[in-house]
């Protein structure tokens, strides 16, 4: 089997087309393939797992691809990128639809509390959190390198992650409190927002995780 | 500091070519979408549209790779509307590159349709464009319009939004069918009408002008991103100049 550098996995969920060529924009000269194909992902030399849509029908997909283990495995064991739900799916368990998660990292999935959300302006805030907002970076780390502390990257999502340990925490976003949104242990990083659609900044972060060694 | 207002600028694509039209009609050439569409990313613009206004199928596949293109070369979100009639048809957009996609019609002809796109697809990335125009009626002030604005179709444009989002919407294209192409402004009262009445964002369109009516559409509309056509492709004004101006007048926006 050809062994590709990249594997950006598709279980069904949305739209992998942007992810595919904007991870193909910053990795010139690498292999980047979309796949649902256990053994490929397997065998790639890196991963980026995005997601769209619900959590429950994200994992039932993951589910009925046979794809539960890989993802772990990958996770566990090579520089691995989650994206929106793809980092949603990393945790013990969400509230939408109550649904396990990969278990990787503690802590829970949350719904924005809509009505108890307004910005400073007392004007009430949308869900889902929609369009570019800040991202402070809470550790050092090769993924964030050459990207400005509270650059602006395009979020969509209704949900989201809230570890147990905060130490995992990577990024943090204010809507209108600060919720985690980026996390990095070992080898895994992932983002709730879209890096794949964040201009230059996400392509930057893209860039990082092409040549990132963990 | 937190989320910055959106400024989207809209291509009408029609036969390959962007055009823009005076109240749906009267349409003038603007140009190459793929060549416009890189001109405003570069321009700083948060997300990009394009309305298929093609009135026959024939040509339904130069828009699709017209969007393969852009979505090869542009890294902000793409949304695609027009002539969108089944879930098969969002699929192919979003295939093709698209991050949301807009049904206008269809939703009111089958209002399912945008229930199972949303279950299929997620809310993220279903927008229902609601065209609406001001009626001397009793019962509401505001009534959804459909096949670009011909056809009234007896629906109360607050409810039918509270509708759609109850189906899924994850947000809702607002455009005033009186304002749209007259340069006038937004209609921000029935912008700010819907706003109120939905938890989802709105973007505002319809009757751009100037640079202070999009700080008005936010300001006064309560909308959560401005569609602009006209101003933007005859070069009037840089989407950076408009977000200059904005900041300006104190609405955050992303520089």
């Amino acid at each position: 089997m050809q062994k590709v550098d990249i594997a950006v996995v598709d279980y069904g969920m949305g739209n992998l087309r942007s992810v595919s060529k904007a991870v193909e924009h910053v990795a010139s000269g690498k292999s980047v393939v979309v796949t649902s194909d256990p053994e490929v992902i397997q065998n790639a030399e890196r991963v980026v797992f995005p997601g769209q849509g619900a959590m429950p029908d994200c994992m039932r997909e993951l589910d009925a691809r046979d794809l539960h283990s890989v993802i772990i495995d990958a996770a566990k064991n090579k520089p691995f990128l989650g994206i929106c739900i793809g980092m949603q799916l990393l945790f013990d368990h969400s509230e939408e639809g109550d649904t396990a998660g990969l278990g990787l990292l503690k802590g829970d999935v949350k719904r924005f509390v809509t009505d108890q959300m307004f910005d400073t302006k007392g004007d009430k805030l949308k869900v889902p959190h929609m369009g570019w907002n800040q991202v402070y970076q809470s550790i050092t780390h090769p993924l964030w390198a050459n990207i400005e502390d509270a650059a602006r990257f395009y979020h969509v999502h209704s949900y989201y992650a809230a570890p147990l340990d905060s130490v995992v925490t990577a990024g943090e976003t204010e809507y209108p409190n600060r919720f985690t949104s980026a996390v990095a242990r070992d080898n895994i990083f992932a983002t709730q927002f879209h890096v794949e659609k964040s201009a230059q900044a996400g392509l930057q972060l893209l860039s990082n995780f092409v040549n990132w060694k963990p | 500091m937190g989320l910055a207002k959106r400024i989207i600028p809209c291509m009408d694509v029609t036969d390959g070519r962007v055009v823009k039209g005076v109240n749906f009609l009267a349409l003038r050439d603007a140009g190459d979408p793929v060549e416009i569409a890189k001109r405003y990313d570069d321009q700083g613009a948060d997300e990009l549209t394009f309305l298929d206004i093609t009135a026959s199928s024939d040509n339904r596949g130069l828009l699709l790779h017209i969007i393969e293109e852009v979505a090869s070369q542009v890294f902000i979100p793409l949304t695609v509307g027009g002539g969108v009639r089944e879930v098969e048809d969002v699929r192919r957009l979003l295939n093709a590159g698209a991050d949301k996609v807009s049904i206008n019609t269809t939703a009111v002809l089958n209002p399912n349709m945008v229930r199972d796109a949303a279950a299929r697809f997620g809310s993220q990335c279903i927008v229902v464009a609601i065209d609406a125009k001001k009626v001397d009626n009793q019962a509401y002030e505001w009534e959804v319009f459909t096949h670009g604005g011909r056809k009234p179709t007896g629906l109360d444009a607050l409810k039918w939004a509270e509708y759609m989002v109850s189906l899924g919407a994850g947000e809702l294209l607002v455009t005033s069918m009186d304002r749209d192409g007259t340069k006038i402004g937004f209609n921000n009262p029935l912008n700010k009408a819907i706003s109120d009445a939905v938890e989802v964002p709105i973007i505002a369109s319809g009757g751009v002008g100037n640079l202070q009516h999009l700080v008005d559409g936010i300001v006064l509309g309560g909308a959560d991103a401005v569609l602009a056509a006209s101003i933007f492709h005859y070069g009037e004004y840089t989407v950076q100049q408009a977000k200059q101006y904005m900041q300006k007048c104190g609405i955050e926006v992303r520089l």
